[in-house]
């Protein structure tokens, strides 16, 4: 029987690799992807909690976060095309211009 | 008195230093575009009409009345108020008549003096903005306005000194003026601070004139003396006297009319005005008027003697003008402030019409001031050289001219005082006063013309539009003088007009007392006319001829005035200025300032090593503080 601490701890894991992809990872792309586990880790905790709740609210929440999803991974790719076309690099290492 | 007047409520005062103001403002925007001209038209009309003004206001002005007129409320805080608001009563209407009057004469005789010159719409923008000031100096119902005024004038004499700014001597004689006037400022507005919190801690919060006589009484003995005494100063500074007359003679640099308008008839009067409207507070202080009858005459004196000798033709009417002023003073001192004003009027008339004479003079030598270059010019000026001689006539005291009534009347007012020794220094004075004034006559338009070959050749008399405003004055340097005749004539309607004013001016000795004093000063100034003539008028021998003798090189340099200021107080002051700009400035000053700025960078080179500018370390930081948010409530909730 799969209990819903499994389904979190899953959840957890996936959003730590995230995590961690985010931090460490050395190509634009790869952080976008990162990202998008962390929101799909989020969405099956609600997704969990739904079922073991016995409500449809998670349910609508994961919709909505997939839509934003979508358009962030839209916006996300559009940025980091036009970045590499500046830049021919997708390193954010080399993007330190934001500081004094 | 102040009891028995009527106020009457007008709305026309705000309308007579309204249209100066505007004439001023209108220049200096469309002046360039309206051509220096019509420019100069416009700005004599709009003080022509406040003369207008002036005048009706004059012949509506009921006896012992006080017109008024108020604007709107200044400044309001607590029982204290000030108000924009003007009055004329008997001495401003006075006051307004020299000045306008003058005023507008010397604006119609500036259409024809500068016109060769190119920044003659500057020049009349000053000069509206002169009149402007003056007439709220005098109809200001208040000692801020008042102040206000006082100021004003200061500023627009420095702004006309400095006119012709490319010469560097000129600007420098300005900023001596105005920071000779600081000083004297100083005092003023120190007396102010006093008044008004000596005034207050009686529960009186007021700088209006009406309410100041009111409650006058209140003051301590003690504190009018100080009051009157930072009054007097800041007198001193404004009316030339000892010790701060020294700006007045370097003030001819600006042009000429200017010297007539400002720094003969009307600003330099401005001292002698303030002590007259608050004559009920220098009445209250016998010290303040003894000290200020001294200073008086010991500068009508001194500055006669420097007079003596000087070869500028403007320098010796400045130094005229200090001595004149010095009269005045003494006649304030004396309590007889009504003579004083009285010496105001006629010395207006007759030294506008010496400087503007003066002015015919240089114009018509292109610029030539030095007598010595001078000589012989009665036949090609006759105009200038008649309306000269009845100013000389008049400034010298000779019978039935305006300087003789009025200066006689203070010499009498003094000798009547019991003051003898001032009197004889009065007397001694006029002798000089004749002298100077001869002598210099003498050696302008007497003799063989002395100009070289390129001057003679430009000799001419002045046009009609200079010519005239002299004739007028010219005629005023008599007739002006007879409203104030003494008793033994036909009375003075002067003193009667006066008389609500400042009270009676009752005259403490017999009439063959005054008859024996006004011979002996007819005596000393005759003498003095005679040494001209035997000196300068026979021969021009002597001119510029420099005698031996201290006393010659003493009023030659001015008893070394200026050079001794100088080593008091200017030196050490800009070896004070020396030392802060090289030491304090640079090393306390900067240093403070660049050590409040080094210390943030030091501790802002530790802090910014947080801020790379790598987005993941931000981002790192933000996971940082999520897991130290929720170990807090974890912690909390545990």
């Amino acid at each position: 029987m799969i209990a819903l601490q499994h389904y979190l701890i899953l959840s957890a894991v996936v959003f730590s690799i995230g995590v961690i992809g985010v931090l460490i990872r050395r190509n634009l792309i790869v952080i976008l992807m990162s990202i998008e586990l962390m929101l799909n880790a989020v969405n099956l905790t609600f997704i969990a909690f739904s079922r073991y709740l016995g409500s449809a609210d998670g349910q609508v929440v994961v919709f909505f976060v997939m839509a934003v999803a979508a358009a962030e991974a839209v916006i996300g790719l559009a940025i980091i095309i036009s970045v590499y076309r500046h830049r021919q690099s997708l390193d954010p290492q080399e993007m330190q211009l934001l500081k004094w | 008195m102040v009891e028995t007047t009527h106020l009457v409520s007008t709305e026309v005062l705000r309308w007579l230093p309204f249209f100066p103001l505007l004439g001023s403002v209108i220049n200096l925007f469309f002046g360039r575009a309206l051509g220096k001209r019509t420019a100069g038209i416009l700005a004599s009309a709009a003080v022509g009409a406040s003369f207008g003004l002036a005048f009706y206001l004059f012949w509506q002005l009921p006896a012992s009345g006080i017109f008024r007129d108020l604007v709107y409320t200044w400044i309001r805080s607590g029982s204290f108020q000030v108000n924009i608001s003007f009055q004329v009563d008997a001495l401003t209407a006075v006051m307004l008549l020299v000045v306008t009057g003058i005023g507008f004469l010397i604006h119609l005789y500036s259409l024809g003096y500068m016109a060769h010159d190119d920044d003659m719409v500057r020049f009349f923008i000053y000069l509206n903005l002169f009149i402007f000031f003056m007439l709220l100096l005098v109809m200001g119902d208040n000692l801020l306005l008042l102040f206000v005024g006082w100021e004003g004038v200061g500023l627009c004499s420095y702004l006309l000194i400095g006119f012709w700014y490319r010469d560097h001597n000129n600007t420098i004689a300005g900023n001596k003026a105005f920071i000779v006037n600081r000083i004297g400022d100083l005092g003023f507005i120190i007396g102010l601070f006093v008044l008004v919190t000596e005034l207050g801690r009686q529960g009186v919060w007021t700088l209006d004139f009406i309410e100041l006589h009111k409650h006058v009484q209140m003051l301590q003995p003690g504190t009018v003396t100080l009051i009157t005494f930072l009054l007097f100063i800041g007198a001193t500074g404004k009316s030339a006297q000892i010790p701060l007359f020294v700006w007045l003679p370097d003030a001819m640099a600006g042009p000429t009319p200017v010297s007539a308008l400002i720094h003969a008839a009307t600003m330099v009067t401005a001292g002698v005005y303030m002590t007259a409207r608050l004559h009920f507070l220098f009445v209250m202080a016998p010290a303040t008027l003894a000290l200020i009858a001294v200073v008086g005459a010991a500068t009508a004196f001194f500055a006669a003697t420097i007079a003596l000798t000087q070869n500028d033709i403007k320098k010796v009417l400045a130094y005229s003008t200090v001595s004149q002023l010095g009269y005045m003073f003494l006649a304030v001192g004396m309590g007889a402030f009504s003579s004083a004003i009285f010496h105001v009027f006629t010395h207006a008339f007759f030294k506008a019409c010496l400087f503007l004479g003066s002015g015919s003079v240089i114009h018509a030598l292109g610029g030539e001031q030095d007598m010595r270059k001078m000589g012989g010019l009665k036949a090609h000026m006759p105009i200038t050289y008649w309306t000269y001689v009845v100013a000389t006539l008049a400034i010298a005291g000779v019978p039935f001219t305006a300087g003789f009534f009025s200066k006689d009347l203070i010499l009498w007012q003094t000798f009547s005082h019991g003051a003898t020794l001032l009197w004889a220094v009065g007397l001694v004075t006029a002798g000089l006063t004749a002298f100077y004034m001869f002598r210099q006559l003498f050696m302008v338009f007497h003799g063989e013309c002395r100009a070289d070959a390129h001057a003679k050749a430009h000799l001419h008399e002045s046009p009609a539009i200079m010519t005239w405003p002299l004739v007028i004055l010219a005629i005023g340097s008599i007739f002006t003088g007879w409203l104030g005749a003494p008793e033994y004539l036909w009375g003075s309607r002067w003193d009667h007009w006066l008389e609500p004013i400042f009270g009676t001016q009752a005259s403490h000795g017999a009439l063959s007392t005054e008859l024996v004093v006004t011979f002996i000063t007819l005596a000393v100034v005759a003498v003095g006319i005679y040494l001209a003539y035997n000196t300068y008028g026979r021969s021009t021998a002597q001119v510029g001829q420099k005698r031996g003798g201290l006393l010659y090189d003493l009023s030659f340099n001015k008893y070394y005035i200026d050079e001794v200021y100088d080593f008091l107080f200017v030196r050490p002051f800009t070896a004070m200025a020396q030392f802060f700009a090289s030491i304090v400035d640079p090393w306390v000053i900067d240093g403070a300032v660049n050590g409040v700025a080094a210390t943030a960078r030091g501790f802002s080179t530790i802090w910014r090593g947080l801020q790379s500018g790598n987005v993941q370390h931000y981002a790192a930081m933000f996971l940082l503080g999520a897991l130290a948010l929720l170990a807090y409530y974890l912690g909390q909730s545990l």
